[in-house]
């Protein structure tokens, strides 16, 4: 794609800018490997923030870093500054399932609780809140209709959450997140297991959840930053290249390495 | 030019395709030729008797009662007491250890208890529980039986475990799960079916272990549920009555073997069954 066609994309217009996250300086390290250097930018919030690269730039090391992922597994450390509504999540003193609570995360695969629908969103509710199951029930109901799956399973919300099929499953995995009412979701390339139709109904979604949510999400696709995403930021080898508007990134970048990458010239 | 290595290929498959057909008929053979003989000279001896009268003296007629009953509780209480320490191990290995040195060893270990002989688990346990109580006992017995129900579903559970994808747990870890509960409510639902199978499995392979019973439970010619005495168990009635010289005692170490041959095998198929939901899932 050329950056004639990138000018006729509408741009979504960036609203008021208070920053939800903060990271600065952020290294990560795999072992001896650094994957992210000196990473620095802001997710503002309501609003969407895309992180593109080519595979093996670390956007996906730096969503991870946002809900302390990483905390799973031996070896991987991240320094520096990360600082959510001011708060330091890098501190070890962070409950960590409380910070998982308020940043929500959505995976590339699909992965639906081996459990009925309805216990799927439940399952998560139940762990901060005892509602009264009338309760329970509206709240399952508003997450499935919040994602747009309430009238494809609302006659069979005792089904397993398996049985349903790849882009209703993510769409499940989207309503459990938002049931328990985080403040920034992530998204992992929650499209590319998914055919065009399912994919064009998360593009949907993720349009209305923004405003509400504040929202960062790793694409691979270039057109999906574009179309869904306020802010871009480009990164490339473990380093923040560029971060701005999207509409900027994409039709006018400051650097070199950024022009090349939406421009298709590698990636 | 490939075509001239094509028929002595053919051959050659043929020949390779005619061993193997063989290997396997002679396999087969073999374990179809004892089920046959157990199964004619079992069915020969079954008769409601075997399930209501005790193990009679030799030259007389009886059943084999109490050992059925002693085979029961013994293996119960032996898996009873072998699964939760089996899973507890298995999910140590699988979710917390991985490849920690410590993991490595109780792995290795579980898998050289795996293979021990049996007999050696028997004498293992007579030392520790039947020599200080100066007695032997069913509880001895189904000790002796949990040790070799642990390292099957230590094994069990730990491959289950590992077959729960990673992404699995990190989404229960993304909604703030502790560990414990992602391990507990997603780990083992995703592969309930796949441990059900495993407990199985192992009940299956105590059910007709004789040796680690007769240096532990022995033998009781009495009906008796006191797991403090001696208690009669069908692997050692069959091993005792089918080295006697009396009729009465030979048919029924036969019947004896068709029955646990017939429970092992109806276990197995359950276990069959329920992996097989476990793959439509």
């Amino acid at each position: 794609m050329d950056s004639e066609v990138n000018a006729q994309r509408p741009a979504k217009p960036p609203r008021a800018n208070k920053d939800k996250v903060t990271v600065r300086g952020l290294n990560f390290y795999y072992g001896e490997n650094h994957a992210l250097k000196e990473v620095t930018l802001s997710l503002f919030e309501g609003q969407v923030t895309a992180f593109i690269g080519p595979s093996g730039c670390g956007k996906s090391t730096l969503l991870r870093v946002l809900n302390r992922m990483y905390d799973l597994y031996p070896g991987q450390r991240a320094e520096g500054e990360v600082l959510l509504e001011g708060e330091n999540i890098l501190s070890k003193e962070l409950d960590v399932n409380l910070l998982r609570s308020r940043v929500g995360m959505v995976f590339q695969k699909p992965t639906p609780f081996p459990m009925t629908i309805y216990d799927n969103i439940a399952f998560g509710v139940r762990l901060y809140e005892k509602l009264p199951r009338s309760e329970m029930d509206a709240r399952v109901e508003s997450s499935l209709k919040r994602t747009a799956l309430w009238g494809e399973v609302k006659d069979k919300l005792n089904a397993s959450g398996l049985s349903l099929s790849g882009g209703q499953q993510q769409r499940l995995c989207i309503a459990r997140t938002v049931a328990i009412s985080p403040e920034l979701i992530l998204f992992d390339e929650p499209t590319s297991a998914l055919d065009p139709i399912s994919t064009a109904k998360i593009e949907e979604l993720l349009d209305e959840l923004s405003g509400e949510y504040t929202i960062a999400i790793v694409t691979h696709n270039m057109q999906q930053a574009a179309r869904v995403s306020h802010y871009t930021a480009f990164m490339y080898l473990g380093e923040m290249v560029e971060f701005n508007e999207t509409n900027t990134v994409f039709t006018s970048p400051r650097d070199k390495r950024t022009q090349d990458y939406v421009t298709g010239r590698f990636g | 030019m490939a075509s001239s290595f094509y028929p002595a290929r053919r051959r050659r498959n043929a020949m390779w395709m005619g061993l193997s057909v063989a290997a396997a008929a002679i396999g087969l053979t073999g374990l179809f030729m004892i089920l046959v003989v157990l199964l004619w000279k079992g069915f020969a001896g079954l008769s409601l008797d075997v399930f209501t009268q005790m193990t009679p003296p030799p030259g007389s007629s009886g059943g084999l009662l109490n050992a059925i009953v002693g085979s029961l509780i013994m293996t119960v209480i032996g898996v009873a007491v072998g699964t939760p320490l089996g899973m507890l191990a298995g999910t140590y290995l699988a979710e917390y250890g991985k490849y920690s040195r410590l993991a490595v060893v109780v792995r290795f270990i579980n898998d050289i208890l795996l293979s021990a002989p049996s007999i050696v688990i028997g004498l293992f346990i007579y030392e520790i529980v039947v020599a200080p109580m100066g007695h032997f006992s069913a509880l001895a017995g189904a000790l002796a039986l949990a040790v070799l129900v642990v390292p099957v579903v230590v094994r069990t559970t730990e491959d289950m475990l590992n077959l729960v994808p990673n992404s699995l747990r990190e989404a229960g870890a993304s909604l703030g799960m502790p560990r414990s509960l992602v391990i507990q409510r997603i780990g083992y639902r995703a592969v309930r079916a796949g441990l059900i199978t495993g407990v199985l499995l192992a009940i299956a392979r105590v059910s007709g272990e004789t040796a680690p019973l007769l240096f532990t439970a022995l033998n009781d010619q009495f009906f008796s549920t006191n797991l403090l005495k001696p208690m009669s168990s069908l692997p050692t009635v069959i091993f005792q009555f089918a080295l006697s010289p009396y009729k009465e005692w030979q048919q029924l170490a036969w019947t004896g073997a068709l029955i646990i041959t017939l429970a092992v095998l109806a276990l197995s198929i359950a276990a069959r069954a329920l992996s097989a939901t476990t793959k439509q899932q």
